[in-house]
């Protein structure tokens, strides 16, 4: 069995944010790039499907970033994944999640497959959207927000996570799940596994090896950002003073039932 | 000259900063409080490979190098510097004889179950008499019909009492030399071995986490075979290990000063006093600065010792002028980080009033200042 995991590589989570107003872009130089922290839970998802399954079931990295990204492209290799597969070509900068969907799945059709996990969201551009995209484009099921997955040989059972509670739901493979943080607690990378991902292979193909034919980049989008603002600084809070912790929680709750927030 | 990391190097350091933020650091103030050896992290560590870290892999080990070992501790004892000996005393004292004297039978019976944690060991040099003057070790081992029996006691020795630890490597007598010396040889002592003793944890001032006894050998008896390496070349034998260790304790060093100038930089940013951060003020800046200054150039030493390790130099005297000088920086910084910090660094629950109590044995222990100055003098000839 082919198991593919999408991850994106995205700046540092714990750094300041800013956005170049002229390309309305994230900036990305002078911060330290990782790997989305969500697409740790689909490597583990992935890895723990293949310690179950056992025999020739692989698990393949893909992403579409620039070639500079490899060391962080290993961590996942390290984490156990068996190789990697990265798009890089300067002609995907600026694409879109139409664009990166397509990309993904021309690649991964021509890679072959049959689950591909994502995780749910980005920590940068966090659209949520690409899970769903790249369903359409690989023409199979996609379920999202899986907290629960379980492989019975090509019957896949989830559990989907929804505003009131969860779905069951079933399908065949091939298909696509999203999973989101509480599928799974992600493992570190071992050091062996670190010394062993040296060895793996991280195959790096342009737009054209992958079977991309069509134009994805900047020019291509077929989205525009036309306006980029701060969300405005948060007002002050109201502060309840009261002579004991009852009191004060008594005042909360009456002020939240008048806004009917309780 | 070439200062880059290699990608496996960066990728060990980063894998070993971010298990000792997550796994590590939230444990650090209760671990002291209690006086409580950290089990949990020791297995945790051992699942990740930090436990065999610079052994072959034929031995149980990850087969990394030098420098990837000295990064590791630095992220380790950045986090706590308990959990940090305990890695490093694993490695450096406690595995390492095995792997440098041992026989091959040796290393398969020992070294493989200590290069993947599932056992811990014993280093026994010093003594209530012999310290620094290791040389004037007392204990004793007499061979009488095929067993060597032991006689004297360790003190201060890490690792040796816990639920993990199968035994201690320790110095005696065994008769003296063509020059009327006594001959000291190296020994593999069980911790089942009848008549071998652990004390109760020392009550410490620092590293409290760590499992540090006095050992009691009364007519302990093992079997000949456990001798470990030549006859007679036992002293010679643990001052190679040590040459190693200084690297392993420097590391340590830099890595509580890391971690206390950490503490200090984030609390100077948010601390205000006379409507401002005190980070604003510039006596707290320069204070940072030369805290930055000093573990960079420390940081710097020690990676160079490892490096000459890895790269079969001579590392002696690097790795002297690294444990000196890291130790010492170490207490400059962690006294700044608590000034810093004001009243607040003098309570438990600032990391920094703990970080200064885990400071003074880096200028004790494996070799006190004085005697690395003693051994910086002797290679340069004096
Ligand atoms: C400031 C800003 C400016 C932008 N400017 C433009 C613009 O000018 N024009 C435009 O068209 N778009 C623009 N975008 C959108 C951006 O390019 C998309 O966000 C991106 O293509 C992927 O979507 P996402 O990061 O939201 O992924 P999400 O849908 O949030 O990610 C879900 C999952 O999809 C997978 N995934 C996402 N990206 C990749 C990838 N590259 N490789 C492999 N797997 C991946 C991962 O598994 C991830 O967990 C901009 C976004 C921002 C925030
Ligand atoms: C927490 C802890 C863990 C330890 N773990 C281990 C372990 O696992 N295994 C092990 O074998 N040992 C261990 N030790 C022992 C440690 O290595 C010794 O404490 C250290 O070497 C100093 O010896 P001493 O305490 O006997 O001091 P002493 O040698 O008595 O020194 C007292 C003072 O005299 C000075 N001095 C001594 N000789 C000279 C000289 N010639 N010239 C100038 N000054 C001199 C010293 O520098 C020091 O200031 C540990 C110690 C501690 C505290």
């Amino acid at each position: 069995m082919k198991i593919l995991v999408t991850v994106k590589l995205v700046p540092d989570t714990t750094a300041e944010k800013r956005i170049d107003p002229s390309t309305k872009r994230l900036v990305r130089t002078g911060v330290e790039t990782v790997l989305n922290p969500f697409d740790e839970y689909a490597i583990e998802a992935a890895l723990q499907l293949k310690e179950k399954a056992g025999g020739d079931t692989t698990v393949t990295i893909v992403t579409l970033a620039p070639e500079s990204g490899k060391e962080i492209v290993r961590k996942a290799l390290a984490m156990g994944a068996d190789d990697a597969l990265m798009i890089s070509d300067p002609a995907a900068e600026g694409s879109d999640v139409w664009g990166t969907a397509y990309a993904l799945a021309q690649a991964i059709k021509k890679n072959g497959f049959d689950l591909v996990i994502a995780g749910t969201q980005s920590t940068d551009s966090t659209t949520g959207e690409l899970p769903g995209a790249l369903a359409e484009y690989l023409g199979v099921p996609g379920v999202t927000y899986v907290r629960k997955l379980d492989l019975d040989g090509t019957a896949l059972k989830a559990e989907r996570e929804t505003d009131t509670g969860y779905a069951k739901v079933s399908t065949d493979l091939p298909a696509l799940v999203s999973v989101t943080k509480s599928i799974n607690e992600p493992r570190y990378p071992s050091l062996k596994g670190i010394m062993g991902a040296k060895k793996k292979t991280i195959a790096v193909q342009t737009l054209a090896d992958a079977g991309v034919d069509k134009p994805i980049g900047s020019d291509a989008a077929r989205t525009e950002v036309t306006n980029l603002e701060t969300p405005p600084a948060r007002g002050k809070g109201q502060i309840f003073e009261a002579a004991d912790a009852v009191a004060g929680a008594t005042k909360i709750v009456e002020f939240l039932r008048e806004r009917k927030l309780v | 000259m070439d200062f880059d990391l290699t990608d496996e190097q960066r990728a060990i350091a980063g894998l070993c900063r971010e298990f000792a933020r997550d796994e590590v650091k939230p444990r650090a103030e209760e671990m002291d409080a209690k006086a409580q050896f950290p089990y949990d992290l020791v297995a945790k560590m051992a699942e990740l490979g930090l436990m065999g870290l610079p052994f072959p892999e034929e031995y149980g080990g990850a087969g990394a190098d030098t420098v990837s070992y000295a990064l590791a501790v630095m992220e380790i004892a950045r986090a706590d510097a308990s959990t940090g000996i305990t890695l490093a005393a694993h490695v450096s004292l406690g595995s390492t004889p095995f792997y440098l004297f041992g026989t091959e039978e040796q290393k398969r019976r020992y070294l493989v179950p200590l290069a993947r944690g599932e056992m811990l060991w014993g280093f026994g040099l010093t003594e209530p008499q012999a310290g620094s003057d290791a040389g004037g070790t007392r204990t004793r081992a007499e061979l009488r019909e095929g067993r060597w029996i032991v006689n004297g006691t360790k003190a201060f020795i890490t690792n040796s009492g816990t639920e993990l630890t199968g035994g201690t490597t320790i110095t005696a007598i065994t008769g003296t030399d063509a020059k009327g010396r006594p001959e000291i040889s190296n020994f593999i002592v069980p911790q089942d071995t009848p008549g071998f003793t652990r004390s109760k944890t020392y009550r410490k001032m620092g590293w409290k986490a760590s499992d540090t006894r006095e050992l009691s050998f009364v007519d302990a008896a093992i079997p000949e075979e456990n001798l470990l390496g030549r006859r007679g070349g036992g002293l010679k034998q643990f001052l190679t290990i040590l040459d190693g260790g200084r690297i392993s304790v420097a590391a340590l060093s830099v890595g509580l000063a890391m971690g206390a100038y950490d503490e200090a930089l984030a609390y100077a940013k948010d601390r205000h006093q006379f409507g401002q951060a005190i980070s604003k003020f510039q006596a707290i800046q320069f204070k940072l600065a030369d805290m930055l200054m000093e573990i960079e150039h420390a940081k710097l030493m020690v990676l160079k010792a490892a490096w000459e390790k890895d790269n079969g130099r001579d590392y002696v005297m690097t790795a002297s002028l690294a444990k000196l000088y890291s130790g010492e920086v170490s207490r400059r910084v962690v006294n700044e980080a608590v000034q810093i910090h004001g009243g607040y660094g003098f309570m438990d629950e600032y990391p920094v009033s703990r970080m200064y109590r885990d400071q003074k044995i880096n200028e004790i222990g494996e070799g006190t200042n004085e005697v690395q100055r003693l051994v910086i003098a002797r290679l340069m000839g004096l």
